[in-house]
């Protein structure tokens, strides 16, 4: 186990293409670091110059304080379970976990045990003589999982590798590697362009742009104290809406009516013309449905609804809205950078599923006021953001995980414990 | 499809079939007549006879015969190896390495492949005189690969394109060295190709006349197609069809051989469910 240091990486191509352009990141001794982007964004590069699979062009990539730039793959002793799991066809499930041993040149003794602890953990015991290709997408997942755990690797390295299984196996598996990092505590990083993978696995999570990051932080503080427009559109699903919005005194005139900004978020947005204010879904409530007692922090406005999606227990609604010309081109900008193709200026609105608003009427709505964010539209920073707050939200996520990682040790339940002592033996 | 079209797809096929197969069924009907008998007329011999075989094996011919059938395993196979080892590295690096030169060598292989072999033939006799390679067995090996290589090199480099990076990859993070991971993924993974091309290259040695008629004059080496020509039948008024035939026949069953052994590997996608599926 290891930590990893990255400082100013950069990735350049042939083409003078800065796939990953000055990156400095430092991921803990063993922290769940996810790497998350839209396509394009580098992370599978920089996963890559971890482990030595790409070149890098510029900077120091530092494994448990050594520098490992100029280090073949098999030199740096990482384990990594690729995309589309990269098993050898040829050799049986158990070869397949053995290989990084046999190539160790470990003892034949050595390599059942340990092989068979493996696959204890990845309950892959009944299929341990099969082919790889006789088994199905989440046996072959775990066959991935079981050659990256079966050798003391300093970290794990995950390149996307729930992308390839269906939407319920992906759920489980998401757990089950949860589970796994915390019973072995050690250094993983994760690549994915899936928010959900990022906010449920991360301790921390890193969000990249064209190369660069653009915040690195806890899911917590990532979803409530995002740096720019980027994140905040990016984490969340559904998305967080922004509305266009003037600065009138302390309100914000937005076309679902005025909101009343609390004294530091007024004091930052003061002075200026023109302003994107971002509110998630579920800041939104059926007006008929919020407590008498919550009803003044929050404001009051009606509009027509579009659409709405009963999802049994929850509900969305569709509220179109009118833009200026130049906040719907950015927006438009802005949805089609995180892969989505967004046609209509409209938002997401989350209401109780008991609620009857229906589509194509007019409903009263109430909006919680209170955590809203303000984004300036130039430069896409985010005003109204509280990095105290924020890093406050990571501080515990990182005492949470310290204390988690100390508690699998002290129970001795890491597969890579029980291998080194029996291999130093 | 409907039973009409079926009906008529068979009936094209066994056109078809008959039609690609009657030389071959004609072949073999000669090599079981007796020589008075050739050219009685009709496609069965009117009585059959294993005169011809044992001619080849054991009687008149087989002096020709027997030591033109070791020349050709040997040369060929010897042939058929160097080409597949030296192919194998050569697609490797055409199928995974970027480096200066490599289209050059593709379609220099090609050129040599299109190069009518009757316009080399005569400058590489006495060549193959001056330097002492004329009539033994490296003398046609050398020809032989220069029939091979060029294939092997293309329908291998295919092979290795279609094996997943990730593949080599995976080995690399595991631990393994370059040559390991060639080794031990690469190569198992590639066989099916390797098969494939190492019969197409031993079919095409094993093929060849013109080199082997013209750089050969004894037993040394000659090779069973330059042999088959030389046949004479007991007096220069019998003719040796039979015995030819016979030959022919015999030459035709390592062929078979090959194929029906290593039809499945030839066939089997062993990447199936390397990746996802």
């Amino acid at each position: 186990m290891a930590s990893i240091e990255m400082r100013n990486i950069v990735k350049q191509y042939g083409d003078g293409y800065p796939a990953v352009n000055d990156v400095s990141l430092d991921i803990a001794d063993g922290e769940f670091m996810i790497l998350v982007g839209p396509s394009g964004c580098g992370k599978s590069t920089l996963l890559r110059m971890i482990v030595g699979l790409e070149d890098i062009t510029s900077g120091d990539m530092l494994i448990g304080g050594k520098r490992v730039n100029d280090l073949a793959p098999r030199d740096r002793n990482l384990s990594m379970v690729f995309q589309n799991y990269a098993l050898y066809p040829h050799m049986t499930v158990y070869e397949n976990i053995a290989f990084p041993l046999r190539l160790a040149k470990v003892s034949d003794d050595e390599v059942r045990r340990r092989v068979t602890e493996a696959s204890d953990v990845l309950e892959l015991k009944d299929h341990l003589e099969r082919k790889p290709a006789n088994l199905s997408g989440g046996q072959r997942q775990r066959v991935a999982m079981g050659r990256a755990i079966v050798r003391q690797a300093e970290a794990f390295l995950f390149d996307e590798p729930l992308s390839n299984l269906d939407a319920k196996l992906r759920g489980q598996m998401r757990t089950e590697i949860s589970r796994l990092q915390r019973r072995l505590g050690i250094t993983t990083v994760y690549v994915t362009h899936d928010q959900t993978e990022a906010m449920t696995l991360g301790d921390r999570v890193c969000v990249l742009r064209k190369g660069k990051i653009q915040q690195v932080a806890s899911p917590r503080e990532l979803y409530e104290q995002p740096v720019n427009l980027f994140v905040a559109g990016f984490i969340g699903s559904p998305p967080m809406n922004f509305l266009p919005a003037s600065l009138d005194g302390d309100r914000l005139q937005t076309p679902f009516g005025p909101i009343t900004l609390d004294e530091r978020r007024a004091a930052a947005v003061r002075g200026r013309d023109l302003l994107l204010v971002g509110i998630r879904p579920e800041y939104f409530e059926d007006a008929s449905l919020v407590d008498e007692a919550k009803r003044p922090l929050g404001s009051l406005f009606r509009a027509r609804v579009d659409v709405t999606e009963w999802l049994g227990d929850s509900q969305y609604a569709y509220i179109p809205y009118e833009a200026p010309d130049t906040i719907r081109d950015q927006l438009r900008e802005l949805s089609r950078e995180l892969d989505a193709e967004e046609l209509r200026t409209q938002a997401i609105v989350s209401i109780d599923a008991t609620s009857r608003i229906r589509e194509g009427r007019e409903a009263e709505f109430w909006l919680d006021a209170r955590k809203v964010h303000v984004f300036d539209p130039q430069t896409g920073d985010n005003l109204t953001r509280d990095a105290e707050a924020g890093a406050r939200l990571t501080q515990m996520a990182t005492e949470d995980r310290v204390e988690q990682v100390q508690e699998a040790q002290a129970q001795g339940t890491t597969v890579g414990g029980g291998a080194s002592r029996a291999g130093a033996a | 499809m409907s039973r009409r079209e079926k009906t008529w797809w068979l009936i094209g096929g066994l056109v078809l079939v008959v039609y690609c197969l009657f030389p071959i069924a004609w072949i073999v009907s000669l090599s079981f007549k007796a020589p008075s008998d050739l050219s009685n007329g009709g496609f069965l011999p009117t009585q059959f006879t294993g005169q011809n075989y044992s001619d080849i094996f054991t009687g008149s011919a087989s002096g020709l015969f027997l030591p033109a059938l070791r020349n050709s395993f040997g040369i060929c196979l010897i042939a058929t190896f160097i080409s597949c080892i030296l192919a194998m590295f050569a697609a490797y690096a055409i199928a995974r390495l970027d480096f200066p030169g490599k289209r050059l060598i593709l379609t220099t292989a090609l050129a040599v492949a299109i190069f009518p072999i009757i316009s080399i033939v005569t400058p590489l006799f006495n060549v193959w005189r001056q330097i002492g390679l004329y009539d033994t067995w490296p003398g046609l090996i050398l020809p032989y690969l220069s029939l091979t290589l060029p294939i092997s090199i293309w329908t291998m480099s295919a092979f290795f394109r279609e094996i997943p990076w990730e593949m080599e990859q995976a080995a690399q993070v595991d631990g393994a060295t370059t040559w390991q991971a060639f080794r031990k993924v690469i190569v198992p993974l590639a066989a099916p190709g390797v098969f494939t091309t190492a019969i197409i290259a031993f079919f095409i040695a094993w093929n060849d006349f013109l080199y082997g008629i013209s750089l050969t004059s004894t037993e040394a080496a000659r090779p069973v197609p330059a042999a088959l020509g030389l046949f004479s039948g007991a007096s220069q008024f019998e003719d040796p069809t039979g015995v030819t035939a016979a030959a022919a026949v015999i030459v035709t069953i390592p062929v078979i051989v090959l194929v029906l052994l290593f039809q499945r590997r030839i066939v089997a996608g062993l990447t199936n469910g390397a990746v996802k599926g």
